[in-house]
């Protein structure tokens, strides 16, 4: 079992990292031959980049679409940030190539955040779901796999819940096990329903995440009506294919000799 | 009056329970296999000929359906990127005006999207081609052709909902992307492909040839002649000007366009601007945009470079029209540039409303405000200025410098309720290619939450006139507002309130001045 488990995490995370890194390399190399911003928008780099912070970090423009769903959704992902920053200590050997993290991870106040963290989590997941139900225009357009992905990260969130709260794990077992997998070195994992629920899920999430809507992910930082400087009549914009029609249109001549 | 039902005003914004399907008996005329092929679209073949025509897709239209959104897909980042991104939330599905006002669930721009990203799943991605119920993925078939056909015409790519989704999806890529689709397997839409084919052969919009634009803007000359006694001039094709305006063809006879051009005139006038309009570039709009064919979006704004070319312009200003402002702003340095033979001191192009705003400031205008006292003003944001395009130096520009022009030449003016306006205004209902007669019902259904904002503006402010700088909102809105009490001439062009308030050397007390007036021409 622990051999199984071991594999589908390392898969998964090959997949994971795979998938999502042809994905961006595949939006990067896509053109965007016209400035496509939604403005007013800013007019230099810098503007940008606060533009797309404020959207990754605070959801600023689902903060003024909705504010039912923002909660929710604002309470599920940060939530989520602040257990996978707690879940490092599983993955950080204090005296190995990450340990300069050790220090800041094992803070008191890093993990007792991330472990309350999991209920604004659930809590979020929760308030997504219902919507989803209960708000006709949202239902209508919901598929199977809507749900599913949120009752997936639902059931992650209980199970982890589960082991801090209810029936605990030896996590220096896990540890050992984890620390394991990363110097292919397999240890045995602690025996516990949960925890196997748990990894099992989490390696299920990261299949899935490459190829499902989970791809918003890097598609948040991609999207041209967001990441673009507005100053197209200061700064010729011309991507490489449509630089092409530049080349064919050769009416400039014929103009000028007139 | 319509064979439709008029969707009834509410004083608050109501979001109504989505009903699948209640508009999808609305679908515009298919464009005529010679209209297709002018365009560089194959022709599609004639299945019944007669008053209401039907047209049959081109053979093997699937695959070549399919391969066209591939190579769409690999052509455009937006489009790619929007297709993955969506999660369903649902955050837009109450900002649509089409949706607000018809009810119809397909019309909430992710159900819009969704009825091309279900078939983009299918074929392009893991989880439609092998788990395709799980996912909403479905098969390319004749009836996903046709819901295709009319809900992206139902969509004016107004952008409304990109300003409110958390990933900046926009609906309006993805509607040009289908109508690209479409057009390209022989479901082009009439109106906007005869529109753009009179571009290619006349030179404007509305196929006005020269010779009678000529006759319409002698005409105008008399009438400002004859209201104010100043030999004021529209200049067609002359060489050596130093300004090339382009403007909507609307601009020359339809109201309350018309005005608007006078007001550019008498603006251009009073700061002694050697100016011309040019019969190449009669028309400042470019319906390549909303078709999304980036090929024939360049080939119109070709003739606004050759033009200035031509007659060896220094500056080009760009008359009061949304969508055409958006090509200008936005993408004709792009598709037309560079402009290194014009005068890099000025932006290039320049708005109408920017030009004004600086000749108010340097003090070049005379202006008379009571002129303009029988009005209350609001103004509407058009979309493709407020979400699509910039004014000025400082992002928001375009909602300062209109509304800095109106308040300059006006004394009463409120904006209408938050919500409605800048960024977050509504569409008038017939922008995105829809301004034709064929989808009266959507017009008159889209217009509702901006005529609910008007309506409450006069309730609660005394509004009387809605102001506007575009050309197709002034038309949907005097042929629409109509249907819900207003009256055509409530609608006004906001160089038409220039044109009112602005004093000519010559008239009044200053008219010994006139001589010298004339000398100078």
């Amino acid at each position: 079992m622990s051999t199984l488990i071991a594999v589908l995490l390392s898969l998964a995370t090959i997949v994971m990292i795979v998938g999502l890194a042809r994905k961006a390399r595949q939006y990067r190399a896509t053109p965007a031959p016209l400035k496509i911003p939604v403005t007013p928008a800013p007019k230099t780099t810098g503007g940008v980049v606060l533009r797309l912070a404020k959207e990754v970090i605070f959801f600023a423009s689902l903060f003024r679409s909705n504010k039912w769903t923002w909660l929710f959704g604002w309470m599920f992902h940060v939530g989520l940030a602040l257990a996978f920053i707690r879940h490092l200590r599983y993955v950080i050997d204090p005296d190995g190539m990450l340990g300069f993290m050790w220090p800041l991870i094992s803070l008191e106040v890093v993990q007792s955040f991330g472990k309350y963290a999991g209920f604004a989590m659930v809590i979020g997941l929760l308030g997504l779901f219902a919507r989803r139900i209960l708000v006709a225009r949202v239902r209508y357009i919901s598929a199977p796999s809507d749900y599913l992905m949120l009752l997936l990260i639902m059931f992650i969130g209980f199970s982890g819940l589960m082991m801090s709260f209810v029936s605990h794990v030896d996590i220096v077992g896990v540890k050992t096990f984890m620390l394991g997998i990363l110097n292919l070195d397999l240890q045995e994992l602690p025996e516990s329903a949960p925890l196997m629920i748990h990894l099992s899920l989490v390696a299920l999430l990261g299949f899935i995440l490459p190829v499902s809507k989970l791809l918003h992910i890097p598609g948040v930082f991609y999207a041209p009506t967001r990441n673009q400087v507005d100053n197209p009549r200061e700064k010729r914009h011309l991507s490489p294919w449509a630089a092409k029609y530049d080349a064919t249109r050769g009416s400039d001549k014929n103009a000028a000799a007139q | 009056m319509a064979d439709f039902e008029v969707p009834e005003l509410k004083e608050y914004p109501v979001v109504p329970m989505p009903k699948d399907g209640v508009m999808s008996h609305l679908s515009p005329f298919v464009a005529k296999p010679e209209f297709q092929e002018a365009l560089g679209y194959p022709g599609n073949k004639v299945q019944k000929e007669g008053e209401d025509p039907k047209y049959i897709l081109i053979d093997g239209w699937k695959e070549k359906a399919i391969d066209k959104m591939g190579d769409l897909l690999d052509r455009y980042r937006g489009f790619r990127v929007f297709m993955d991104s969506c999660v369903k939330c649902g955050a837009c599905t109450d900002k649509c005006h089409y949706y607000l006002g018809t009810n119809d669930a397909k019309n909430m721009p992710v159900a819009r999207q969704d009825l091309l990203r279900s078939v983009y799943r299918r074929y392009f991605t893991f989880a439609g081609k092998y788990f395709p119920k799980l996912v909403g993925a479905r098969d390319l078939t004749e009836d996903v052709v046709d819901e295709w056909y009319s809900y992206f015409h139902q969509c004016s790519e107004c952008r409304r909902c990109s300003v409110f989704c958390p990933y900046g999806i926009d609906t309006a890529e993805v509607t040009m992307a289908a109508r690209e689709i479409l057009a390209h397997i022989g479901k082009g839409q009439k109106y906007d492909n005869e529109i753009i084919g009179k571009v290619f052969t006349i030179g404007n919009n509305l196929g006005l040839p020269e010779r009678a634009l000529a006759d319409s803007l002698e005409g105008l000359e008399e009438d400002i002649f004859d209201d104010i006694e100043v030999p004021v001039k529209l200049p067609l094709d002359k060489k050596g000007a130093d300004i090339l305006l382009v403007t909507p063809s609307a601009d020359f006879f339809a109201e309350p366009h018309v005005d608007g051009l006078m007001g550019y005139a008498k603006v251009f006038h009073a700061t002694g601007a050697n100016w011309t309009l040019s019969s190449k570039a009669s028309e400042a709009a470019n319906f390549g945009l909303f078709i999304g064919s980036y090929e024939n979006m360049q080939r119109i704004s070709m003739r606004i470079r050759e033009a200035a070319l031509e007659l060896g312009v220094k500056r080009i200003v760009y008359g009061e029209c949304g969508h055409a402002w958006r090509v200008g702003y936005s993408f004709l340095n792009t598709l037309a540039g560079p402009f290194d033979f014009l005068d890099q001191s000025y932006p290039i192009p320049q708005h109408i409303c920017e030009y004004t705003k600086d000749a108010l400031d340097q003090g070049l205008l005379n202006i008379d405000k009571s002129a303009n006292d029988d009005m209350v003003l609001t103004f509407h944001d058009s979309c493709n200025v407020a979400r699509a395009s910039g004014m000025g130096n400082y992002p928001g520009g375009q909602f300062d410098i209109p509304r800095a022009v109106i308040k300059a030449v006006c004394n009463n003016f409120v904006d209408m309720e938050p919500g409605t306006t800048h960024d977050a205004t509504f569409c008038c209902g017939g922008g995105g290619g829809l301004l034709t007669d064929d989808l009266m019902e959507l017009r008159v259904k889209g217009i509702l939450p901006r005529a609910s904002a008007l309506t409450n503006a006069v309730k609660e402010n005394g509004v009387t006139h809605m102001a506007a700088i575009c050309a197709i909102c002034k038309s949907q809105f005097t042929k629409v507002l109509p249907y819900y009490g207003f009256t055509m001439d409530q609608i006004v062009s906001v160089h038409q309130l220039v044109s009112n308030a602005i004093v000519l050397e010559s008239q009044g007390e200053e008219d010994n001045d006139s001589d010298d007036d004339d000398a100078e021409e």
